[in-house]
C-alpha cells in the first residue's frame, strides 16, 4: 500500500509536467492542424535555459531560493517563448496553406537542427544541477516502504494547476482567448471577422512554448540532469497525452498527461521499467484504436 | 514598382535584416552566448558573446542578402512573365526527367569501372543506393497510397535482424535469406498496418512513430534472441553463386581463385555495390509497373479522395494494406543487405532519425517522383557523408537543409501529382492540375 502510495505521488508529478508539454501540443494541433513536432526540443531548450539560469543565479549570488526560482522561471520562458516564436515565423508560417506533410517535414527538420544545435553551443554530455529545493515531508506509516513527498514534488503540482487555471481563464474570459477559439473553429471566417489571425497563432506558439519551458525548468529540479536528447521522448509521451485526453481539448491534455504520468509510474513500478516506453505507446495505438477522439474531444465530422 | 521609389523600400530591407539579427542574437544569447563547462566542482558558466554577435551579424547578412535576391528576381520575373504550366510543358518536363532518369541509371552502372572510383567513392555510393532503396520502397506507401509512415525503419530493422539471425540459426547464405527477410517484413507490415489504417493522417505518423519506437525498445531489451544493446555480430557477408569474397577459403575455391584474379578486398565493395544497385532498380521497376495496374491506381485514387473511392466500391482496408505490406517487403530487403553489408548490426542503426531521413527523402524528392528521390537522396545522404569531417555541424545542416527545402519547393523537389495513366487519352492534364500551377 505504501508502495502504491509513493507510486502514485511520483506520478502524478510526471504527469503534471506531461500535462504541461502537451498544451503546447494540443493548442497547435486545435488551431492549425498539424503536429509541431518541434515542440518537444522547445520543452528541452527551456530546460538548458533554465540550467543555465540557475548557474547564472549563483554567479549573481542570488541565494534567496524563491526569488531565484522566479527568476529563473521568467527567464527561461522568456528566452523559450522566444523560440517558439521564432519557429513558427521560419519554419511553420511560410508552409501555411500548403500540403499537410510540408510543415510537419519541416517541423522534423526543426526538431533535428535544434536538437544539434545544443549539442553543439553546449556539449553532449549529461548537465546535472546541484539540488535547489531540498526535504520534504515524510508520509511513512512507521513500518514498511518509507513514502515522502518532496518539497518539490508539492511545487510542481501546485505551480501546474495555477497555470492550468490561469491558462484555461485566459482561453475563456479574455479577447485573445475568445480570438483563438475563432481562429480554432474556422480561420477563415475568423480572419473575415477582423481577427489577426497570424498574431493569433503566433501567441499560441508563444504560449505553448512558455509552458513547455515551465515543464523544462521542473524536469530540470526533479531530475537534476539533462542533456540535449530529453525532448524526443518527453515529446512523444506529451502528444501521446493529448491524443489520449483529446487532442484540442485543454482540460484534455491535462488529463492525458496525468493518465500517461501515472501508467508509467505503476509499470515501472510493478511490470518492468525498460519496457515503460513501449506500454506508453502501446496505450496511445489502443487509445485511437477504440476512442479516436480521446476521452474528452469531440468526434470529428467527416467533410466531402 | 519597386524601381519607382527605391530608397524606402531598400530602408525597409535593411531595417528588416537588422530586426531579424537583433533577435538572432536576443535567441544566441542564452545558448551560446553562455556555456556549461564540466568542471571537478560541478557545473560552471562562461560567456561566449562573440559567438552571439557572429550569430546576429549572420542572420543580419542572411537575411539581407535574400530579400536583395528576392526583389532583383522579382524585377526579373515581372519583366519575363511566368511562363503558365501548359500540356506541352508538363510533357517536356515528364520526357526531360525519363532521359534524366536513364542518365543516373547508366552513370551507377559503370561508376565502379570510372577512374576515379576508389574503394570509398563506392562505399559511399553503396550507402547511397540503400537510401535509394528505402525512398522507393517508402514511396509507394507515401507518395502513392498517401500513407504518412514515419516508422519505416521497424521494417529495415526487420529485415536485417531476420537475416542475421536466420544466417546464423540455420546457417544459410544471403540469397535464401533475403526472400524470407522481404515476406517478414512484409508480414510484420500487415499485422501493424491491420489495426491502424483505419486512422487518419497525423494520427497514423504517430501511430507508425510509435510502433518503430516499439520496435526498437524491443530489440534493445530481448537480448537473449537480439544481442540487446551490443547487437549481433560476425554476420555472413555475401558469396558470388557461392565464391566468397575472403583472401582464402578452407572448404573451396574463393571468388579471386575461381576468376584467377588476385585477391583484393575491393571485389566485395565492388560486388555489394551491384547488388545493391540490381536491388534498388527492381524496386524501381517494380513501382513504375504497379502503378499501372488497378491496385497502383486505386492507391493514387485512394490519396487524393478516400471518401470518393469508398463509394466507387474500392476497400480502403486492402488497399492501404497492399501498400503498407509491399512497402515494408522492400524495406526488410533492404534491411538484410544492409546487414550483410555491415557484417554488424544493433539497435543504434534503426532508430527514429533512420525514419525521419527516408521520410523526408520521399517528400523532399517530391512525393511519387521516382527521379526527385535520387535527387533527395544525394542531397539529404550522399553531401552529407562527403562532410564527415564536420561532423558536429552535419546534422544541424541537415534538418536545416529539411526546412529550407521544404520553404523552397513545399511540393518537393520535383513535385508530381498526375495521375499515372488517364483513362481518356484526348482530355487535357491543364484541367486538373489549374488549381496546382500556382506554386
Amino acid at each position: 500500500m505504501d508502495y502504491f502510495v509513493q507510486q502514485l505521488i511520483n506520478g502524478l508529478t510526471m504527469g503534471a509536467i506531461y500535462g504541461l508539454i502537451a498544451i503546447g501540443y494540443t493548442m497547435v494541433y486545435g488551431i492549425i492542424g498539424m503536429i509541431n513536432f518541434a515542440h518537444g526540443e522547445v520543452y528541452m531548450i527551456g530546460a538548458f535555459i533554465s540550467l543555465i539560469g540557475f548557474l547564472l543565479m549563483g554567479v549573481l549570488g542570488i541565494t534567496y531560493v524563491p526569488l531565484s526560482l522566479l527568476l529563473v522561471l521568467f527567464i527561461a520562458m522568456f528566452f523559450t517563448a522566444a523560440y517558439g516564436w521564432a519557429i513558427e515565423r521560419i519554419a511553420y508560417r511560410p508552409l501555411r496553406g500548403s500540403t499537410r506533410l510540408a510543415p510537419l517535414i519541416s517541423a522534423i527538420g526543426v526538431s533535428i537542427a535544434l536538437q544539434n544545435y545544443v549539442q553543439i553551443a553546449q556539449g553532449a554530455r549529461v548537465k546535472p544541477l546541484q539540488p535547489v529545493i531540498k526535504g520534504g515531508f515524510d508520509l511513512s506509516s512507521g513500518s514498511g516502504y518509507p513514502v515522502s513527498v518532496s518539497y518539490l514534488q508539492i511545487m510542481i503540482v501546485l505551480l501546474t494547476v495555477v497555470l492550468m487555471t490561469g491558462f484555461t481563464l485566459l482561453i475563456a474570459r479574455t479577447s485573445l482567448g475568445r480570438a483563438q477559439r475563432a481562429t480554432q473553429q474556422d480561420m477563415t471566417m475568423a480572419a473575415l471577422l477582423g481577427v489577426n489571425v497570424d498574431r493569433v497563432i503566433s501567441t499560441t506558439f508563444v504560449i505553448g512554448a512558455a509552458l513547455a519551458a515551465v515543464a523544462g525548468t521542473m524536469v530540470t529540479l526533479y531530475y537534476g540532469v539533462i542533456d540535449f536528447y530529453i525532448g524526443f521522448i518527453a515529446g512523444i509521451k506529451a502528444f501521446t497525452a493529448a491524443v489520449l485526453g483529446g487532442i484540442g481539448s485543454l482540460p484534455g491534455a491535462m488529463l492525458g498527461g496525468l493518465l500517461i504520468g501515472l501508467i508509467e509510474a505503476f509499470w515501472s513500478a510493478y511490470f518492468s521499467i525498460e519496457y515503460k516506453d513501449v506500454a506508453v505507446f502501446a496505450i496511445l495505438v489502443l487509445v485511437l484504436l477504440f476512442r479516436p477522439t480521446g476521452l474528452l474531444g469531440r468526434p470529428e465530422i467527416e467533410k466531402v | 514598382m519597386a524601381s519607382a521609389r527605391p530608397l524606402p523600400l531598400f530602408a525597409g530591407i535593411i531595417k528588416d535584416s537588422f530586426l531579424a539579427g537583433l533577435i538572432a542574437a536576443l535567441l544566441a544569447m542564452p545558448l551560446l552566448g553562455l556555456r556549461l563547462v564540466d568542471s571537478v566542482q560541478g557545473l560552471s558558466l562562461d560567456t561566449r558573446f562573440n559567438w552571439v554577435l557572429i550569430a546576429g551579424i549572420v542572420v543580419f547578412l542572411g537575411r539581407l542578402c535574400l530579400a536583395l535576391a528576392g526583389v532583383f528576381l522579382g524585377q526579373r520575373k515581372e519583366r519575363r512573365g511566368v511562363a503558365p504550366r501548359t500540356a506541352s510543358r508538363t510533357a517536356k518536363q515528364n520526357s526531360w526527367r525519363v532521359v534524366m532518369g536513364w542518365v543516373l541509371i547508366l552513370g551507377a552502372l559503370i561508376l565502379p569501372m570510372l577512374p576515379f572510383a576508389e574503394r570509398n567513392l563506392i562505399d559511399k555510393a553503396t550507402l547511397l543506393l540503400i537510401y535509394v532503396m528505402l525512398g522507393w520502397g517508402l514511396n509507394i506507401v507515401v507518395g502513392l497510397a498517401g500513407l504518412l509512415d514515419l516508422g519505416y525503419v521497424a521494417f529495415y530493422a526487420m529485415g536485417a535482424y531476420s537475416y542475421a539471425l536466420l544466417s546464423q540459426a540455420f546457417d544459410l547464405s544471403f540469397w535464401a535469406c533475403l526472400p524470407v527477410a522481404g515476406l517478414l517484413a512484409a508480414w510484420l507490415g500487415m499485422s501493424l498496418g491491420f489495426p491502424v489504417l483505419r486512422l487518419r493522417g497525423d494520427y497514423l505518423a504517430i501511430v507508425t512513430l510509435g510502433f518503430g519506437e516499439i520496435i526498437r525498445v524491443v530489440l534493445l531489451n530481448w537480448a537473449d534472441v537480439t544481442g540487446g544493446p551490443n547487437g549481433l555480430t560476425g554476420i555472413q557477408r555475401p558469396s558470388f553463386f557461392g565464391l566468397p569474397f575472403s583472401a582464402s577459403n578452407a572448404k573451396g575455391t574463393t571468388f579471386h581463385e575461381f576468376f584467377g584474379l588476385d585477391f583484393s578486398p575491393d571485389h566485395r565493395v565492388v560486388f555489394l555495390y551491384y547488388v545493391i544497385l540490381v536491388l534498388a532498380l527492381l524496386t524501381n521497376l517494380f513501382v513504375l509497373r504497379i502503378r499501372r495496374l488497378p491496385i497502383g491506381r486505386a492507391w493514387e485514387a485512394l490519396r487524393e479522395d478516400e471518401t470518393a473511392c469508398r463509394s466507387l466500391g474500392i476497400n480502403p482496408t486492402t488497399t492501404k494494406l497492399s501498400a503498407f505490406s509491399l512497402g515494408a517487403m522492400f524495406a526488410g530487403f533492404a534491411g538484410s543487405f544492409f546487414a550483410t553489408r555491415q557484417g554488424f548490426i544493433s539497435p543504434e542503426s534503426f532508430t527514429f532519425m533512420e525514419s525521419a531521413i527516408i521520410v523526408a527523402i520521399v517528400v523532399l524528392g517530391g512525393m511519387g517522383s521516382q527521379v526527385g528521390t535520387v535527387l533527395a537522396a544525394f542531397l539529404l545522404v550522399g553531401l552529407p557523408e562527403w562532410f564527415r569531417d564536420l561532423q558536429q555541424f552535419r546534422m544541424l545542416a541537415f534538418g536545416g537543409a529539411m526546412v529550407l527545402i521544404m520553404l523552397w519547393r513545399p511540393r518537393g523537389l520535383l513535385s508530381n501529382r498526375e495521375p499515372t495513366i488517364r483513362l481518356h487519352k484526348n482530355a487535357s492534364p491543364d484541367d486538373a492540375t489549374e488549381g496546382e500551377s500556382a506554386s
